[in-house]
């Protein structure tokens, strides 16, 4: 494990995000169905498929990279998910600044939340994924704050954001789509959080084999 | 052909769906009752599924002000804003003064700003015309 993640790291990170939502499409899918229009695996699937045809092994900069992932979701997620994705790494590739250590991995996560916020202007309990991106800049910065290495902070980050998309089950969904089902919408868990999971998961994943 | 038509320095409008045929659709409408008016429909995705597309609008927008219109959008739903919010964080300032996303009815305010703009209203006019604001009070 080494103290800082490359560009090299953010290519893995991503081609590994693509599989992992490929294999979780239905799972999006069916979340997506019970609280939204449905089409949220289907797009995060196309479009990190887009991603990785685009995606230059040869990239030197993290930043580099999470630009391309925000300029092709933008122009190929049809959904909400476009605009928020794509802003999330936009914001995330601006806060890049070389490569990452653990207050770089602070730095990227913290762009990602504060870009989804500006664009979704959503806060936190309304059943978004803000729901899982908040909890874990917080692990992320817990862990930075102890000492502790980049990939660690991307593990907190990851757990984080899953107990955070877990815990937008019992709640009542009031900003997006889903919103218009009130009541109807407790009792599913948010996609947009669980998506978030997955990437944050595999960003973790693939830093932890750095 | 009326008086007032606009031209080079008028408004034109973007409609924003997430239905290609509803935004053609509201365009058709729109276009009935201010013929002189340039209405672009950026609706569904770039292969044609139901959603929108920071391409189509950002295409339609840089097209227009290419040609000297101010522009004005009108979206559908929530994430259809949220497209449109993106392509206007990609203007510089100055560029950011002459599109506006107008946070109307579609039909309502499509049919209630292209008016506005067929009689030579500005920026501000059809945006506030496209708000369609008396129809909620």
């Amino acid at each position: 494990m080494t103290e800082s993640l490359n560009a090299a790291w953010a290519v893995a990170w991503i081609r590994r995000a693509q599989v992992v939502l490929a294999e979780n499409r239905m799972e999006l899918i069916d979340l997506d169905r019970a609280i939204g229009d449905g089409d949220h695996g289907e797009n995060m699937d196309r479009g990190f498929k887009a991603v990785v045809a685009k995606l230059d092994a040869g990239e030197t900069e993290v930043s580099g990279v999470l630009k391309l992932v925000a300029a092709t979701l933008m122009s190929t997620v049809g959904g909400a998910s476009g605009p928020l994705y794509g802003t999330a790494f936009l914001r995330a590739a601006k806060a890049a600044e070389g490569d990452l250590d653990s207050n770089g991995v602070v730095a990227v996560i913290a762009g990602a939340l504060e870009g989804i916020v500006a664009r979704g202007k959503a806060t936190t309990g309304e059943k978004t994924m803000v729901d899982a991106w908040t909890p874990a800049l917080a692990a992320a910065q817990e862990a930075a704050a102890a000492g502790i290495g980049p990939a660690g902070a991307l593990r907190a980050a990851a757990n984080a954001a899953q107990a955070g998309a877990e815990a937008t089950i019992p709640m009542q969904a009031t900003k997006g789509r889903a919103s218009y089902l009130g009541e109807r919408s407790i009792g599913h868990q948010d996609p947009g959080a669980t998506s978030t999971a997955l990437i944050l998961t595999a960003a973790a994943d693939t830093a932890e084999a750095v | 052909m009326t008086a007032a038509q606009p031209q080079a320095g008028g408004v034109a409008l973007v409609i924003v769906s997430h239905s290609e045929q509803l935004a053609a659709g509201v365009v058709e409408l729109a276009s009935q009752m201010a013929k002189d008016v340039i209405l672009r429909a950026a609706g569904g995705t770039d292969d044609g599924r139901i959603g929108t597309s920071f391409d189509k609008v950002n295409d339609a927008v840089s097209a227009l002000r290419a040609d000297g219109y101010d522009v004005a959008i009108l979206t559908d739903l929530g994430s259809a804003n949220m497209t449109v919010e993106s392509v206007l964080d990609f203007l510089d300032d100055e560029e950011e003064t002459h599109v506006r996303l107008i946070d109307g009815p579609l039909v309502e305010g499509a049919v209630a700003a292209a008016v506005t703009a067929q009689v030579g209203g500005d920026l501000e006019a059809v945006a506030a015309a496209g708000r369609a604001r008396e129809l909620f009070t």
